[in-house]
């Protein structure tokens, strides 16, 4: 059998993160609203209506295409219309760019988990609008209308990826640089990303681009990895057989974890493209692209690797920081706050700050608990005012109130016992409690010591010394 | 003279005053209607045999909603508030346009049943200027075409000069109303000459500005990059009025232009001494199949409509202006093959909407699947007009033709273009302030004698259409009858923008005109209304 190279390209939809809808004031989201509640004459094709850009829409393109670092965004690019009849497309056309983009010939970097590197050239990225949504009922067709005119950009790779896993790990890459700029929120499943894949496939040392098919309708990335897989294998046994593999349309069914043929390329409609005679070309002025590259915020690859320079982090903590932006910027923030050893505040982030958000649900920017915060906890921590107990649940006290953890402290008396006469008086007590256990020390059994210290701890509601605690404890027991 | 006949700017500027009820306006208007406009146009109405005696222009005529209006606008000038310029003047709009709460059926029984639930721009605005909206007027089918006939709504609009003979299109319920005294104003569309066209037909003012200065939004599209929405009125201060009340920049169309808005009545009377006004022979010839069919040939314009023209230009020369003869526009005779394909094209694709899912017709007989009901409802909703500019529209944008048919016609139309930059140009070699035009190669012709060739008929657009490729503005003023008593019209057309200049040009001449013999001819509808 021969060896054969997967050739993959991958077309992404994103839904952008604007208030309002691309040509229409429209609310764009409207994930938790009830069907046909957020449209208008505009978005729902009426006779006589006419579109009017959003700029915020262009703008988040822009951001995006600078992200991609575009070789140019166009100066000028221009609207076409894409003729077709469908109950969910009111105006019988949608209104999309196609000849003329926004930008082109961007690039997207993937670190490789053996730390190397993948280029993965970005052909053309353009805005268009979303269409409705039909749900098929029994004998009916149900339309809802609140997605038409949503914004989109739709973002398509050259043929660079190599495997099913290069294409997840561009998808979670993209998926991270798309929250990272705040231009989507980038949910699969809420349709905010969507995948269509092109898959080929040739013998290893080939060059030649060979027949491909689209996958469509993968609604996760891993459900485009398995898609990817699945429809590599089938391409190598149609060509093992002596078959040609042939230019289709497919369908990912999640459920069956199966491919469908949805229809031969041949039979596609021509969609009559030409430009869109009701709006503008778009003009990018330098002033305006200026503007946009100054929001242009430092990306997550860069941040990692000064993270790791600036910071001596080990990559695997700058890796998780710069996940998120807020997260990067929480840590930041934290270290900034003061004498820190970034390696503890990395740990605090990694392990409690990281927890909170899982349970919250919210970025590192939606906590309460903010950097000032952690950074006065740890500073109490390293002074020994607190000892680590305190300190975690100081970490969800002030998540749960947004109070002052040092205020918190200080009202509650929740300081360290850290006064040694205090102790021996309280270890005392404790010794005295349990004859057995002492006598049992005294004997040998020296691995009591531990719990000594933690019925020594309980006494002090969880606010002693744990290291003062334990010698107080073994000068007793010695004497 | 009755009400209904007097010039709109003195009316208003009555009602302002408070010496004339917006009231008694409007009432003067339905009584007008009542007296001429015979029987409501209802879809595919049989005919019967007076119809050819009345202009049948409404398709409704709403007492109620114009009465009230009216009313609004006398207790604002009771309570000492300016109603605005056009205080109390009745408005017919074009039912092409979107009227807030009244049927917009662009005349096609695909729209039927539609009730517009927003307003136009331009409507709204000429409401807010005081206008009051009297009812929506008959067209062709979606606009396309040059004789009303196309309507779904029967009977079609006849021409108040002679109501056997037609209005001219599309706008020729807009242009009959105004000059029946049915209206003192109306709000219409022009794509290929479908204001200035009927406007010339039924000897009215009618003006189409240039693209982009008035909204369209609102506006049914049939052409999104040719369709202009302007004012027909019976003189040309009530034209400028109206366009004044329209003009100017609105966020709901992004092809509006920021350029400011002129004082378009200021300098109306200002004479055309010193202005440079050419003539062409493209414009006096026309290049097109001949009725009935066959061969493309080069044939002259009516005589009576040249000598028209040509007699205005002297005496436009009398006045000041500096006539500029032979002027170059080589690529009129290309306006029209190059205007069947792109307005087509754009047409096809604005059709889509129409799908009987939504709104609007949908087929009553059972379907099979969603084609089927696309069929059956596109089928029986569109009438024959509709359907052959879908098809060419489809066929000349279709991938394998798209380069041989619209990238060319594009290109046809960037020549049209230069034609024009070349001689307004200020610092070239003709520097003119107006061409000076016939509006159309013939006079009004019977109802049904072109109808049925919607090649040839077309062709009635020939003069008009080089205006709306290049997206320059364009007048068409009554110039006089020809011998056989129809109205003919001179067509103004100038550079962007310069729609006041081509006002003042057109005021000039219906001063220059005042008193001759056929300015005091009415139109035959009004020979039993009395004075």
């Amino acid at each position: 059998m021969n060896e054969y190279e997967p050739v993959i390209g991958l077309e992404t939809h994103i839904q952008l993160k604007t208030e309002s809808k691309i040509f229409c004031g429209c609310r764009a989201d409207s994930w938790f609203d009830p069907p046909n509640s957020n449209i208008c004459p505009v978005c729902t094709g009426l006779p006589g209506v006419l579109p009017a850009i959003n700029e915020r829409a262009v703008e988040q393109a822009m951001l995006l295409a600078l992200a991609m670092s575009v070789d140019e965004l166009q100066p000028v690019s221009y609207f076409a219309r894409k003729n077709y009849f469908y109950p969910d497309l009111p105006k019988g056309y949608q209104i999309s760019q196609y000849d003329e983009p926004l930008a082109r010939g961007g690039l997207m970097v993937l670190p490789l988990a053996d730390g190397a590197s993948l280029k993965v050239r970005i052909a053309k990225l353009h805005l268009e609008e979303d269409a409705g949504k039909t749900v098929h009922q029994t004998d009916q067709r149900l339309i809802d209308f609140n997605r038409c005119g949503v914004p989109l950009v739709e973002m398509v790779t050259e043929p660079d990826l190599r495997s099913a896993d290069e294409a997840a790990t561009y998808l979670i890459r993209l998926r991270q640089l798309l929250r990272w700029l705040d231009v989507s929120d980038a949910d699969m499943e809420r349709g905010q990303l969507r995948c269509d894949a092109n898959v080929s496939i040739r013998p290893v040392g080939s060059d030649q681009l060979n027949t491909k098919t689209e996958i469509k309708n993968v609604n996760s990335i891993e459900a485009v990895r398995q898609a990817i897989e699945t429809e590599i294998a089938r391409q190598v046994t149609v060509v093992e057989s002596g078959g040609q593999v042939e230019p289709w349309t497919l369908d990912w069914d999640e459920d069956s974890g199966t491919l469908r043929k949805m229809r031969s390329k041949e039979t596609e409609a021509d969609y009559r493209y030409f430009r869109e005679p009701d709006l503008l070309p778009l003009h990018i002025d330098e002033a305006w692209l200026a503007r946009i590259k100054q929001q242009l915020p430092e990306l997550p690859l860069a941040r990692r690797a000064r993270f790791i320079e600036a910071y001596g982090l080990p990559a695997y903590d700058a890796e998780i920081l710069t996940e998120e932006r807020s997260l990067a910027d929480f840590f930041e923030a934290t270290v900034a706050a003061g004498g820190h050893d970034v390696k503890v505040v990395s740990n605090w982030l990694m392990n409690d700050v990281l927890r909170l958000i899982r349970e919250k649900g919210v970025s590192a920017g939606g906590l309460q608990l903010r950097p000032e915060h952690l950074s006065e906890i740890l500073a109490m921590l390293a002074d020994e005012q607190i000892n680590m107990t305190t300190a975690k649940e100081l970490v969800e006290r002030t998540e749960e109130s947004g109070e002052s953890p040092r205020q918190v402290v200080e009202r509650e008396g929740l300081g360290q016992v850290s006064d040694r006469d205090s102790l021996v008086k309280l270890a005392r007590r404790t010794l005295e409690a349990s004859p057995e256990q002492v006598a049992d020390y005294r004997g040998g059994k020296q691995t009591l010591i531990g719990w000594f210290v933690g019925q020594l701890m309980r006494q002090t509601g969880g606010k002693a010394n744990p290291q003062l605690a334990r010698q107080v404890l073994e000068e007793l027991l010695a004497e | 003279m009755s009400l209904a006949d007097r010039p709109g700017h003195e009316v208003a500027a009555e009602v302002r005053r408070g010496s004339l009820k917006a009231v008694e306006v409007v009432e003067a208007a339905f009584k007008r209607i009542e007296q001429v406009d015979g029987r409501r146009p209802a879809l595919g109405a049989e005919p019967q045999p007076d119809d050819q005696q009345f202009i049948h222009a409404f398709l409704l005529a709403d007492r109620q909603r114009a009465l009230a209006a009216a009313a609004a606008i006398d207790q604002k000038v009771a309570a000492g508030e300016d109603p605005g310029p056009l205080a109390g003047l009745p408005l017919a709009v074009k039912d092409i346009f979107c009227v807030r709460g009244t049927p917009s059926t662009a005349a096609s029984r695909i729209l039927a049943n539609f009730v517009a639930p927003y307003s136009a721009t331009p409507v709204e605005r000429l409401e807010a200027a005081g206008a009051v909206v009297i009812g929506k007027v008959n067209l062709d089918e979606f606009t396309f075409g040059s004789s009303n006939e196309s309507t779904a709504f029967l009977p079609p609009p006849g021409n108040p000069w002679r109501p056997t003979h037609v209005p001219g299109g599309s706008s020729g319920g807009s242009a009959a109303a105004v000059a029946a005294g049915e209206s003192a104003l109306s709000l219409a569309t022009d794509t290929a000459g479908s204001i200035r066209q009927p406007a010339a037909f039924c000897g009215v003012v009618g003006l189409k500005p240039t693209y982009g200065r008035v909204s369209r939004y609102g506006l049914i599209a049939f052409a999104s990059s040719l369709d202009c929405p302007g004012p027909a009125a019976r003189n040309v201060t009530d034209v400028a009025l109206a366009l004044q009340a329209m003009a100017g920049r609105d966020p709901r169309d992004a092809t509006t232009a920021a350029a400011p808005v002129p004082d378009y009545s200021e300098r109306l009377e200002a004479g055309v001494a010193g202005m440079r006004i050419g003539l062409s022979s493209d414009y006096f010839r026309i290049v097109a199949p001949p009725v009935g069919g066959g061969e493309i040939e080069t044939r002259p314009i009516d005589p009576d409509i040249e000598a028209t023209i040509r007699q205005a230009a002297e005496r436009l020369a009398q006045a000041g202006a500096v006539i500029v003869e032979d002027v170059p526009l080589s690529n009129t005779h290309l306006a029209i093959p190059a205007y069947f394909v792109i307005s087509r094209v754009e047409a096809a694709s604005n059709l889509h909407r129409y799908d009987g899912v939504k709104y609007g017709h949908r087929t009553a007989d059972p379907v099979a699947d969603l084609h089927q009901l696309y069929r059956k409802s596109r089928g029986e909703g569109f009438g024959t007009q509709v359907k052959l500019r879908i098809l060419m529209g489809m066929y000349v944008s279709a991938e394998q033709y798209e380069m041989a048919y619209y990238e060319k016609a594009l290109r046809v139309r960037t020549l049209i273009r230069r034609d024009f930059e070349e001689v307004f140009n200020p610092a070239g070699d003709y520097r003119l302030d107006a061409l000076l035009t016939p509006t159309t190669p013939t006079t009004a012709f019977p109802l049904g004698a072109v109808y049925g060739d919607s090649v040839v008929m077309q062709y009635a657009d020939a003069l008009t259409v080089p205006a709306n490729h290049a997206g320059i503005p364009g007048v068409s003023v009554p110039a006089g009858l020809s011998a056989d008593g129809l109205p003919i019209g001179l067509q103004l057309l100038g550079a962007d923008f310069s729609e006041a200049t081509l006002l003042r040009i057109g005021r000039t001449w219906e001063q220059i005109s005042a008193d001759d013999a056929w300015r005091s001819q009415r139109p035959m509808v009004l020979a039993e209304v009395g004075p």
